[in-house]
């Protein structure tokens, strides 16, 4: 009996000698993205008592693959709703799967809402327009939830801002959004550059994407695409620059 | 006249041989028939997810290989574990080793030896296979994808952007470090078991216990973190027993890197080491504690 209790102490005082260092480990995992995973009751209710010890245990991205193969089969069959609540179970368990926040905002903001706006079921237009508006704010929610847990990742600001550009026509959101793609470390080329279009189109901030056209127009022939050159001739005329300060002619002026 | 071999208190090569006869009775027990299972589940993984996009058929892949992999190693390291002493006993081998000037300490080495060594070549074959199966759905996915931009007419530039997203999207550095990570937790599991077993009655408790205990070291920095941080109005009862569960316990989910890893996480080098470090002394911890039991046990 002796031996047994102090075989415990000798545990309790490993284990109060780790403590500080499993949490301070664990602080260091969150802060690289690891572990972030908030496991509730819905997630319990889509699936069962042995899916959720098997989510606790190590398998929720077995878990989510299983959950959005189902959320597959809800889109196969335009089970909308259904469809909300397997993504939203599939994104809490793997909230680092870029791949899964995208394709919820897609479906819902694209799909869901294209079904919605040509629901035969509904006569009345403005309820028609409604409900496709509320996938649209759906599918925006889903990519915003994506950034905060992925805010080092160009994709969702990327999607986000093409959602905002041409669904919401929210053109000085667009214009943050892909702004902050362009500040990530993988984002592509073209990311500032739709800043830049993107801000073009914001009322009040016309010189300031003025300056920044302007800006990779000078980087050289490669960022001196037909779009740039049309938002800066655009902006050109807008704001009244003199024609010797100008750097682009457009062609119909030429003639 | 041959001077006696001198008896010394630790010998490597005692515990050599005795964890290489552990090694070779678990072989004999045909734990490798589980690595069968294994293959089985990822081929027919991979074709069953012929539907989708090649990059969500990689990631599925992935999820469910190594998802087994984790589950096989777990289930091998407690399983495996928990018959090596009630197998002894039954058999009578151990009274056999223990008549013999071999200290218990070096016994318990031994055995525990034998089973990371068979984890190790599990965790191996399970990596190669599930390596091959998804090298052959990459070769297999470029092959399709090139066919699709036009075959041997597609441009080279074309050719080049598609193998290059393709391998990007399918092996990563990062998966080498969640299979260690997944060995080390097999291997701590295999130490808090031959732990268990060294006091337990029945190989069936010590199976029981340390699923159980395995369990809870998955919810334990839920535990910690209630213990600590939690609510003041949690009852007192409550917290301590919380406090139990963090001190007693270990932080299984500090091992669980795959499910991130899968999802494109990349784990830092010094974050890894700490946490192989951690792995490391846990098993250290858990076979002195073995031995403490182990070394007044009545056999």
């Amino acid at each position: 009996m002796k031996r047994v209790v102090t075989g415990l102490v000798i545990l309790l005082a490993f284990g109060a000698a780790k403590l500080r260092f499993e949490q301070s480990l664990d602080a260091e995992y969150k802060a690289e993205f690891f572990r972030g995973a908030k496991i509730d009751l819905s997630v319990r209710e889509q699936v069962g008592q042995v899916g959720f010890i098997a989510a606790l245990s190590g398998f929720r991205a077995v878990i989510a693959d299983g959950l959005y193969l189902t959320a597959f089969n809800a889109f196969a069959n335009m089970q909308w709703g259904r469809m909300v609540l397997l993504f939203n179970n599939v994104t809490t368990l793997q909230p680092r799967m870029i791949q899964y926040w995208n394709e919820a905002a897609w479906h819902m903001a694209y799909n869901a809402a294209t079904a919605a706006r040509e629901d035969p079921f509904q006569p009345k237009e403005s309820l028609r327009i409604k409900a496709e508006r509320e996938y649209w704010k759906l599918g925006r929610d889903f990519l915003e939830r994506g950034i905060r847990n992925n805010p080092d990742h160009y994709q969702l600001y990327d999607t986000l801002g093409t959602l905002l550009r041409d669904k919401f026509k929210d053109h000085c959101a667009a214009a943050e959004a892909f702004a902050k793609a362009a500040e990530c470390k993988d984002a592509l080329g073209y990311e500032k550059r739709f800043a830049a279009y993107e801000m073009a189109e914001c009322p009040g901030k016309e010189r300031e994407a003025y300056e920044l056209l302007l800006k990779y127009y000078n980087l050289g022939e490669g960022e001196r695409l037909p779009t740039l050159l049309k938002y800066l001739g655009r902006l050109q005329e807008a704001l009244h620059i003199p024609q010797n300060q100008r750097v682009y002619i457009q062609p119909e002026k030429h003639h | 006249m041959t001077a006696q071999p001198r008896h010394t208190l630790f010998s490597p090569s005692r515990v050599l041989a005795i964890a290489s006869n552990t090694f070779l009775e678990l072989v004999r027990a045909k734990v490798f028939v589980l690595l069968t299972v294994f293959a089985l589940v990822i081929i027919a993984g991979s074709f069953f997810l012929e539907r989708l996009s090649f990059l969500q058929q990689f990631q599925m892949l992935k999820d469910a290989a190594l998802g087994a992999m984790s589950i096989f190693t777990w289930l091998l390291s407690i399983l495996a574990t928990a018959m090596l002493l009630p197998k002894d006993i039954e058999d009578r081998t151990l009274y056999t080793i223990l008549a013999k000037p071999v200290p218990r300490f070096e016994y318990l080495i031994g055995k525990l030896l034998g089973v990371l060594q068979l984890l190790l070549v599990s965790t191996l074959i399970m990596s190669f296979a599930f390596g091959a199966v998804l090298f052959f759905r990459q070769q297999w996915a470029i092959a399709e994808a090139i066919q699709s931009a036009g075959g041997a007419k597609a441009a080279a530039e074309t050719v080049a952007a598609i193998t290059k997203e393709i391998k990007a999207s399918t092996f990563s550095g990062s998966l080498i470090p969640a299979i260690v990570a997944i060995y080390l937790k097999a291997a701590l599991c295999a130490s808090l078991t031959l732990l268990i077993s060294t006091f337990s009655s029945s190989m069936i408790f010590t199976v029981m216990v340390s699923f159980a205990c395995s369990l809870i070291g998955y919810i334990q920095p839920v535990a910690r973190e209630y213990w600590i941080n939690g609510p003041e109005q949690a009852s007192a009862l409550t917290k301590v027993m919380f406090m139990f569960i963090a001190l007693l316990f270990p932080d299984l989910q500090l091992f669980n890197l795959v499910d991130d890893v899968a999802a494109g996480n990349a784990v830092s080098t010094a974050l890894f080491l700490k946490t192989a470090g951690i792995g490391v002394i846990y098993v250290f911890v858990y076979l002195f504690l073995g031995y403490w039991f182990f070394s007044e046990k009545e056999l």
